[in-house]
């Protein structure tokens, strides 16, 4: 009788809130998908069983005692960094100077370290050096701030830039302390007094700055869930304009969070150069105050997510590094799996939040369609039957008081 | 046969959001040359039905039929395809483009951009149904009411037959409305189907050709205008009986709260927002604030409340002991300690007072949080207010961990003054608190504010509607341009004298002026 409209071909509706367990589900399915594709890509492109890829992916990560406590290593910096980015994000400033406040922060500690190294005990330099981090890394996250809150500059370029100057700023000082002259290099500081070396607990060296770093997750998550200051930046996130109107200083707030968010990226500046590395390069922070921006965003700026999702990437991160040398392939070939697997699981929320009708499969299917078209087009009649079952319930409804 | 046709006809039309079900399969007719008046509490899916035939939403189940044949509208091009054009409450315009470019922005029209005779068109359009705009006007320098006026255009130049209009009224003085309900009616006249949604019944009234009403998302029934009343109208839309007058209690022993003496403010970029403002506030007393939008109310109670920097003038708080406390200057936090409460609903309603993603119990606290020496927040009161703002104001929430935004206006709205009045004010300052609601969202609010009254305290109401203002007042401020050009007795005040004062200054001289010529 008259054309069939063309129904779209997919549209999308917002879930019903799903449970946590059904939540779960869907980013498990995401994941399988994405373990199932990087197989086919493995076995097309590399001829590889992918099994077999996969056994090494873990056992890179997992595979012996040593590379567990790497794992964990790795995992307590790259959080430490998401947690000091955290508060910052949490008040929608976006903080993209994790690299040189943490350059900064290395800076300090060497400084004190090379300078200070042989005039005091350990037991006072150790502290001497953390305030001395904690209060460079500070002091280059608020300069942005400053001028965030002064005249409203747009930090993420601020931050940004702030980075290169750091890394100026070391590359100066690395010259300058350089050992032996001319090698470009610091090389290990204090190595035969150990001066400044975070102590080795329980016989391994990295247990100290797991320990430091699973205790600075509770307190951060336990700062931002239930602390004054905590509330004041998420009112001060969400909107500034509702701050202000119940009288929070915006200002006073940006300020203050991002001395502490620069404070911990200093502090593990300080981890890297005391506690594992006991040099100082330009390269020390390698990208994860970048990394640390996606680790908190995966977990939606939860402390205690963060730990899976650090633990996530630094998996997939050794795991590629694993297969690249194990079956001598290109390390560029790790990445495009780790790729896969992370654009699967940024995906999964998707569908956590929203749900796809597709043509032909969705409620308004033609058959029902048809039925009730039918009286519409035959003209009067059926107007009528609406009108009186309309009047009748007019009728009915003042009287139902 | 042909007549008889609806120009528009939803038929089984289920739209959810979630859990929320915003649309239950709901059926209307539309047709042409009337006008139909959608009526329905906030959040009875009202917009989301219209939203639907605009193309911004795609319903989950149903279908719409235009002139009985059965369409699928996918986006708001489809829409503009069978002559469906909607007019927004918040105009879609470009500030710095001209009338002209904003209508013809996004017509693909081949052949080259012809300005002058797009703006031909536009001017037969406008003398056939009787619209004053200036095509070649750039938005920024229109009045609300002018920006109006490009959107209906726009709408009529893509050749739309079927007009919808989401409260219109809302932002308009009653000289404004006035005109517009004369070009709506020529439109209908032309043959036109008309959908306007309002909360104002009398609108309905004098308007609208028939009635539909909703309630939670479902069709309730629809009716001829000219059988019905606003008693009937109200008690289909809520669902049971209620009172349709505005209680307003004689002032209990009113004494000056507030001084206010040569308040002068300017925006950040030197505009001047309020001059030389004089009035003082009472306590016992709900004083009124009448203007077109944006002619110094906020900036008035901002100033107030210490939010706004202060060019010049006074503000003085008197004590009960007759001391006078200087209030410019001063930190918005000292402010609120003497007891001076602010209320602003701006109009996405959530930007002022309240953070959308967080609980009700989590806004509660944004006025108490700094309470107790801890460093740790207290979260057992607030969240023992917000179940008591949610009980007694009667919030329509799943619960008190349901965040702000996912409520609808009206119970945004009660919560935020729900708050605002459990910190015990001394001076309650409230701007737009019924911006959108429905009726018996708004006489919940009056009467709240009435209690406030009775107890003492200053009650100062900046409104929209003027038959509110005239209903609820002691006192109306008349603001014009950031002046003010008057102020009257709520209870004899007239709503004309009102109205021009509101368009212009000291327009009750002018009136005087002119009865005495004739």
């Amino acid at each position: 009788m008259h054309n069939k409209p063309k129904e779209a071909l997919i549209h999308m509706s917002k879930r019903k809130a799903l449970t946590w367990y059904q939540a779960w589900g869907i980013r498990l399915i995401a994941i399988v998908a994405a373990l199932i594709v990087c197989a086919v890509i493995t076995s097309i492109t590399t001829g590889l069983n992918p099994l077999e890829v996969y056994a090494t992916m873990f056992a890179g990560a997992f595979g012996t005692k040593r590379r567990i406590w790497i794992l964990g290593k790795e995992v307590a910096i790259l959080l430490c960094i998401s947690l000091a980015l955290t508060p910052a994000f949490r008040m929608r400033f976006w903080n993209l100077g994790g690299e040189g406040q943490i350059l900064m922060g290395a800076l300090g500690t060497a400084a004190c370290m090379i300078v200070m190294g042989d005039t005091m005990p350990n037991a006072v330099l150790i502290p001497v050096c953390i305030i001395a981090a904690v209060f460079a890394g500070a002091v280059w996250a608020l300069i942005p701030a400053l001028c965030k809150a002064r005249w409203n500059t747009n930090e993420t370029l601020f931050t940004l830039m702030m980075n290169y100057v750091a890394t100026q700023l070391v590359a100066y000082f690395v010259i300058v302390w350089e050992v032996p002259k001319g090698s470009g290099k610091i090389g290990i500081i204090n190595q035969s007094s150990k001066a400044g070396w975070l102590p080795v607990i329980a016989g391994n060296r990295y247990l100290l700055n797991i320990l430091c770093v699973a205790m600075l997750t509770i307190a951060m998550y336990i700062y931002l869930t239930y602390s004054k200051h905590g509330y004041e930046i998420s009112v001060v996130g969400e909107s500034v304009a509702t701050a202000r109107y119940v009288g929070i200083k915006v200002g006073w707030t940006i300020i203050r969070t991002l001395m502490l968010s620069g404070a911990i990226c200093g502090f593990t500046g300080y981890l890297l150069v005391a506690g594992t590395d006991h040099t100082l390069t330009t390269t020390l922070a390698g990208g994860q105050g970048f990394t640390a921006v996606m680790v908190a965003w995966l977990a939606k700026f939860n402390p205690l997510g963060m730990v899976l999702s650090a633990l996530l990437l630094i998996f997939l991160g050794r795991g590629a590094g694993e297969i690249a040398t194990a079956f001598t392939l290109n390390q560029s070939f790790g990445d495009i799996l780790t790729g896969i697997i992370l654009f699967f699981i940024i995906a999964s929320e998707f569908f956590i939040n929203y749900q796809l009708h597709f043509r032909g499969h969705g409620h308004n299917g033609p058959d029902k369609g048809g039925s009730s078209s039918a009286p519409l087009a035959s003209g009067r009649a059926p107007e009528g039957e609406t009108d009186s079952a309309n009047s009748k319930e007019k009728r009915e409804d003042p009287a139902n008081v | 046969m042909e007549n008889t046709t609806p120009a528009v006809a939803l038929r089984g039309i289920t739209k959810t959001f979630g859990t929320v079900v915003a649309n239950d399969h709901v059926d209307l007719d539309i047709r042409k040359g009337e006008i139909l008046a959608l009526l329905g509490e906030n959040g009875s899916g009202k917009t989301t039905l219209m939203n639907m035939l605009s193309g911004i939403y795609y319903p989950d189940e149903g279908q719409i039929f235009i002139n009985g044949e059965e369409v699928s509208i996918q986006s708001p091009k489809d829409a503009f395809r069978y002559g469906i054009g909607m007019i927004h409450q918040h105009f879609k315009l470009v500030d710095v483009f001209t009338a002209t470019e904003n209508i013809i922005l996004g017509l693909e029209e081949k052949g080259r951009l012809d300005r002058a005779a797009a703006s031909a068109k536009i001017r037969e359009i406008c003398d056939t149904y009787g619209f004053s705009i200036d095509p070649n006007r750039k938005i920024y320098q229109m009045s609300v009411s002018q920006k109006q006026t490009v959107e209906i255009v726009k709408a009529l130049y893509r050749g739309a037959d079927i007009l919808i209009l989401d409260e219109p009224t809302a932002v308009l003085t009653p000289q404004e409305t006035e005109k517009l309900f004369a070009v709506l009616r020529n439109m209908r006249a032309d043959g036109k189907a008309i959908i306007i949604i309002t909360h104002k019944l009398h609108e309905v009234q004098e308007l609208s050709d028939r009635v539909a009403v909703l309630r939670k998302g479902a069709y309730i029934g629809e009716m001829m205008t000219k059988d019905t009343n606003p008693q009937e109208m109200t008690n289909m839309m809520v669902g049971h009986q209620v009172t349709l007058n505005i209680r307003r209690p004689d002032p209990v022993d009113p004494k000056p709260r507030i001084e206010i003496k040569g308040l002068t403010v300017t925006s950040p970029d030197g505009v001047l927002k309020l001059d030389h403002v004089y009035f003082d506030i009472r306590a016992g007393e709900i004083l009124g604030i009448a203007g077109i939008s944006g002619s110094g109310q906020k900036e008035l109670l901002e100033a107030i409340a210490g939010l706004q920097r202060v060019e010049s003038g006074q503000v003085l708080y008197i004590h009960d002991d007759g001391r006078k406390e200087e209030l410019v200057g001063r930190d918005p936090l000292e402010i609120q300690k003497l007891g001076v409460a602010l209320s602003f609903v701006p109009e996405d309603r959530l930007g002022m007072g309240l953070v959308g993603n967080m609980d009700l119990s989590d806004n509660m606290m944004l006025r108490s949080f700094r309470d107790g020496r801890s460093v740790f927040t207290d979260r057992k009161h607030p969240h023992d207010l917000a179940e008591k703002v949610v009980e007694e104001l009667e919030v329509n929430t799943p619960g008190v961990s349901t965040p702000v935004r996912r409520l609808s206006g009206g119970n945004v709205q009660k919560v935020l003054v729900g708050r605002e009045i459990a910190s015990a004010p001394r001076v309650l300052l409230t701007a737009y608190a019924v911006r959108g609601l429905d009726i018996n969202s708004s006489y919940t609010i009056y009467d709240l504010l009435n209690r406030q009254k009775e107890e003492g305290v200053a009650v100062v109401y900046v409104g929209e509607d003027l038959d509110v203002l005239l209903e609820l007042a002691d006192r109306i401020v008349v603001l014009c341009g950031g002046r003010v050009s008057g102020i009257v007795d709520g209870r004899t005040a007239d709503k004309n004298e009102v109205g021009m004062m509101m368009t212009e200054l000291g327009g009750s001289e002018r009136i005087r002026a002119k009865e005495k010529e004739s």
